[in-house]
């Protein structure tokens, strides 16, 4: 008996190709060489996956249409490289899992899937699955399968896998598994059979061969001469937290009540990397600082918000309900921020000067924002921040921006 | 005058991924969605390895993979995303694989807004396990929770060899705040221990804390076999033996029997209060802020924020039991962590406030506690 099995009967139906599969895998890696712990097999849900406990090598058990991202994670994650991953799967599970096939091709992961292509799911009752050729019967179409079945060879070819081929499951053909478990990448290997308990009743006098030919489909293999992908664990990353610049803050400045500051204007115009400047400039000045992005999920259309508190203490809740200052640089900014406005008692609406501001009880003062260009409305506004707030200094508000594209533009401007 | 100064403009994000990977955590497979994206994009910079998924049962799968090779994986997402993993994550759940997923929450049902924050996914949380069994579920509600709570997520995945939810949301982990880093602790990387006796190793015999020691799959001393289906002490698949359900009933217990090893809370305590104000996440700095201005008007409260939330704690059963009152913030329309500790039909005495499409301010909180 080979080592790789622990029982010479294995738990399938008499004459199920499955078995075969079994004891010519096992044939081949004794055949390399190998040893049970150097081979992990992993197993997808279905008749096939029931060979875990007949199996000496490690055993990996997953679910449904999953094992073969289940093995390639195992190969991304082995740390002796020498071990072999092998996949077991179905048609009915490559049909479900039928991305993780292509992906582990197109990434070409260093392990074999075997596709024990019996042409139908065995273990849920026989129904057709995406592998089922046409005309075949099973439980779902017991006049013929109508639908077109997938080339899975071409499929994980094209995708990029090192190596697929085809077999018709009968005689011995361990040195054709042998042939797949040596490639370094990945190998994808569909072995023709036809299930005993759904295959043959169904489709009574036809015989395998037959069944594949009429197919058009021949043993084959198919080879794509490429490195397979090796997962770099890297020794050593820099910290995250080496990136961040350390602010040196002064000695606090005069504010001694919060600041909530809502800038708010179209997306792709800068409002959060100004609103970043700004927060910046405020934690060198001495102040604890929040910034609340807040922008649709389209990237460039749209409103951009940022919501900044600028205080002498601790902030705890971030949100800004009624804010002290508005500064509005678009009509998409007004839009998103009406019902704010509206409810604003006092405090100041610095608005674009082309816009209408709503009713408010916060003074408002209409300033020309936009008319050095719609990338440059936010840091004119910052400078009227700077101006209105005099929580931070308008030099060191243009210090500040002068980095900023454009700045130069504006950085003379009489505020 | 110029003080010497650790102060710093960040986000959340940025602590959680540093956290992780000071903690030990290895790898990390992602998906980019929002409002995970920075804890993806951080990712990449700062784990030993990172592989973009094509899709979320994918990054599972692989996670899982990885785990079983013995690394110690991570993935950040949102609810769209989790709701993709869920099988997967009983699979992990059932082969007993530390990982960590960072869940950061955003306002569905569905898609709904990806850009605004929500703590709508406790329940799901609760209830995703088939046979309604809890993964540990800590929570981050602050800055300083991103940090120490990754690294802890890491201890509590390996310690129980499980997965464990880090649960956030958008307004934590895409919020920017000064920040000082001389505050943080010092994280230190996480052992892991694996079986090395010469005994043959059985996947799923546990110790007496109920977590069978670790071995990764493709050593070279001892067969190693995993598997999701209901199995024996070997990892062997099984129906309904009377070894294979009692390994069922002993998954059921696992978290709960250890959680004094991640229970992790604030409760701060208001002599003659009678009600208390329960909290966890994003909603924790307007419940501490509301607390402080019910203070400020002579109003008693004492305040609860839990961080480990499922399993749930008895000891804040005990908490609960002494007021009068209890008021729970969270930012849903239905008390998720309220529902999981008092039923559906909460009792007279429970109150919640919630809000969606906004955060709950401490004004909110305030009025329902005059």
């Amino acid at each position: 008996m080979s080592k790789f099995l622990n029982s010479e009967h294995l738990p399938f139906c008499k004459g199920c190709g499955h078995d075969q599969i079994a004891k010519h895998t096992a044939k081949a890696l004794e055949n390399m060489g190998l040893s049970p712990l150097d081979v992990i097999i992993v197993t997808d849900i279905g008749c096939h996956g029931i060979i875990d406990a007949s199996m000496n090598t490690h055993t990996v058990h997953g679910l449904h249409g999953r094992s073969v991202a289940l093995g390639a994670g195992i190969a991304l994650g082995k740390k002796e490289k020498h071990k072999k991953i092998i996949v077991f799967i179905g048609d009915g599970g490559v049909t479900i899992g039928l991305q993780h096939l292509l992906e582990a091709s197109r990434l070409n992961i260093d392990m074999t899937v075997i596709i024990h292509n019996n042409f139908l799911y065995g273990m849920t009752g026989g129904q057709t699955s995406g592998l089922t050729p046409t005309g075949f019967n099973t439980t779902t179409s017991p006049h013929g399968n109508t639908f077109n079945q997938y080339d899975i060879c071409e499929l994980v070819h094209k995708a990029g896998a090192s190596y697929a081929s085809r077999i018709i499951g009968i005689g011995d053909y361990s040195a054709k598994l042998e042939e797949a478990f040596r490639i370094e990448g990945c190998s994808i290997v569909e072995v023709f059979e036809v299930c005993t308990g759904y295959g043959v009743k169904f489709n009574p006098g036809r015989k395998l061969r037959e069944v594949v030919e009429a197919s058009g489909k021949t043993e084959q293999v198919w080879r794509n001469e490429r490195p397979p992908f090796a997962a770099v664990f890297r020794e050593k990353t820099a910290s995250l937290l080496d990136e961040l610049k350390t602010v040196s803050a002064i000695e606090p400045g005069p504010l001694s009540e919060p600041v909530r500051l809502i800038i708010s204007g179209s997306a792709g115009e800068g409002v959060q990397s100004a609103a970043s400047l700004l927060a910046k400039l405020a934690i060198e000045t001495g102040y604890q600082v929040t910034l609340k992005g807040s922008y649709p999920v389209t990237v460039g259309v749209g409103f951009s918000t940022a919501e900044i508190i600028i205080s002498p203490e601790e902030i705890l809740y971030h949100g800004t309900t009624i804010p002290d200052m508005v500064i509005i640089t678009s009509a998409d900014g007004l839009k998103h921020n009406l019902k704010k406005i509206k409810n604003m008692k006092q405090g100041k609406l610095l608005i674009d000067a082309s816009l209408e501001a709503p009713p408010t009880g916060a003074e408002v003062k209409y300033i020309d924002f936009r008319s050095h260009g719609d990338k440059l409305a936010v840091l004119v506004a910052l400078l009227h921040f700077a101006k209105e707030s005099k929580v931070v200094g308008i030099p060191e508000m243009k210090a500040a921006i002068q980095n900023s594209r454009g700045a130069e533009k504006i950085l003379n401007l009489e505020i | 005058m110029e003080i010497e100064s650790k102060v710093v403009l960040t986000d959340a994000s940025r602590l959680i991924i540093e956290g992780l990977a000071r903690a030990g955590a290895d790898s990390f497979i992602g998906y980019p969605i929002t409002p995970a994206n920075l804890l993806y994009y951080y990712a990449s910079k700062r784990f030993s390895f990172m592989m973009p998924a094509p899709d979320e049962i994918t990054t599972m799968q692989w996670m899982s993979g990885l785990s079983a090779s013995g690394r110690l994986p991570v993935t950040a997402t949102s609810f769209p995303g989790f709701a993709l993993m869920i099988e997967s994550v009983n699979m992990a759940f059932m082969m007993e694989l530390p990982m960590v997923i960072v869940l950061a929450q955003r306002l569905g049902p569905a898609t709904g807004t990806a850009t605004c924050g929500a703590q709508g996914d406790l329940s799901l949380l609760h209830g995703m396990i088939s046979g309604g069994h809890q993964i540990p579920v800590i929570c981050i509600s602050d800055f300083y929770d991103a940090w120490t709570l990754a690294a802890e997520a890491v201890r509590t995945a390996v310690r129980l060899r499980t997965p464990v939810v880090l649960l956030t949301s958008k307004e934590m982990v895409m919020t920017h705040r000064s920040f000082n880093l001389s505050e943080l602790e010092n994280i230190k990387k996480v052992k892991v221990k694996e079986y090395n006796k010469e005994a043959p190793y059985k996947p799923y015999q546990p110790e007496k804390n109920l977590v069978p020691p670790f071995l990764h799959a493709g050593n070279d001393k001892h067969q190693v076999r995993i598997t999701a289906s209901t199995h024996d002490m070997s990892g062997i698949l099984q129906h309904s033996t009377e070894e294979a359900l009692a390994n069922t009933i002993r998954l059921d217990k696992k978290s709960a029997e250890n959680i004094e090893e991640f229970i992790h809370f604030d409760y701060f305590y208001e002599q003659k209060a009678e009600t208390i104000v329960v909290t966890y996440g994003i909603t924790a700095a307007a419940a501490t802020e509301a607390c402080e201005m019910a203070d400020d008007e002579r109003i008693k409260v004492s305040l609860l924020v839990a961080k480990t939330l499922l399993p749930v704690p008895k000891l804040y059963y005990d908490f609960l039991s002494r007021y009068k009152r209890v008021v729970f913030c969270e930012e849903n329309l239905n008390a998720q962590f309220a529902r999981i500790i008092y039923g559906d039909r909460l009792p007279s005495h429970v109150s919640h406030v919630g809000a969606i499409g906004k955060m709950i301010s401490p004004e909110d909180i305030l009025k329902a506690l005059k």
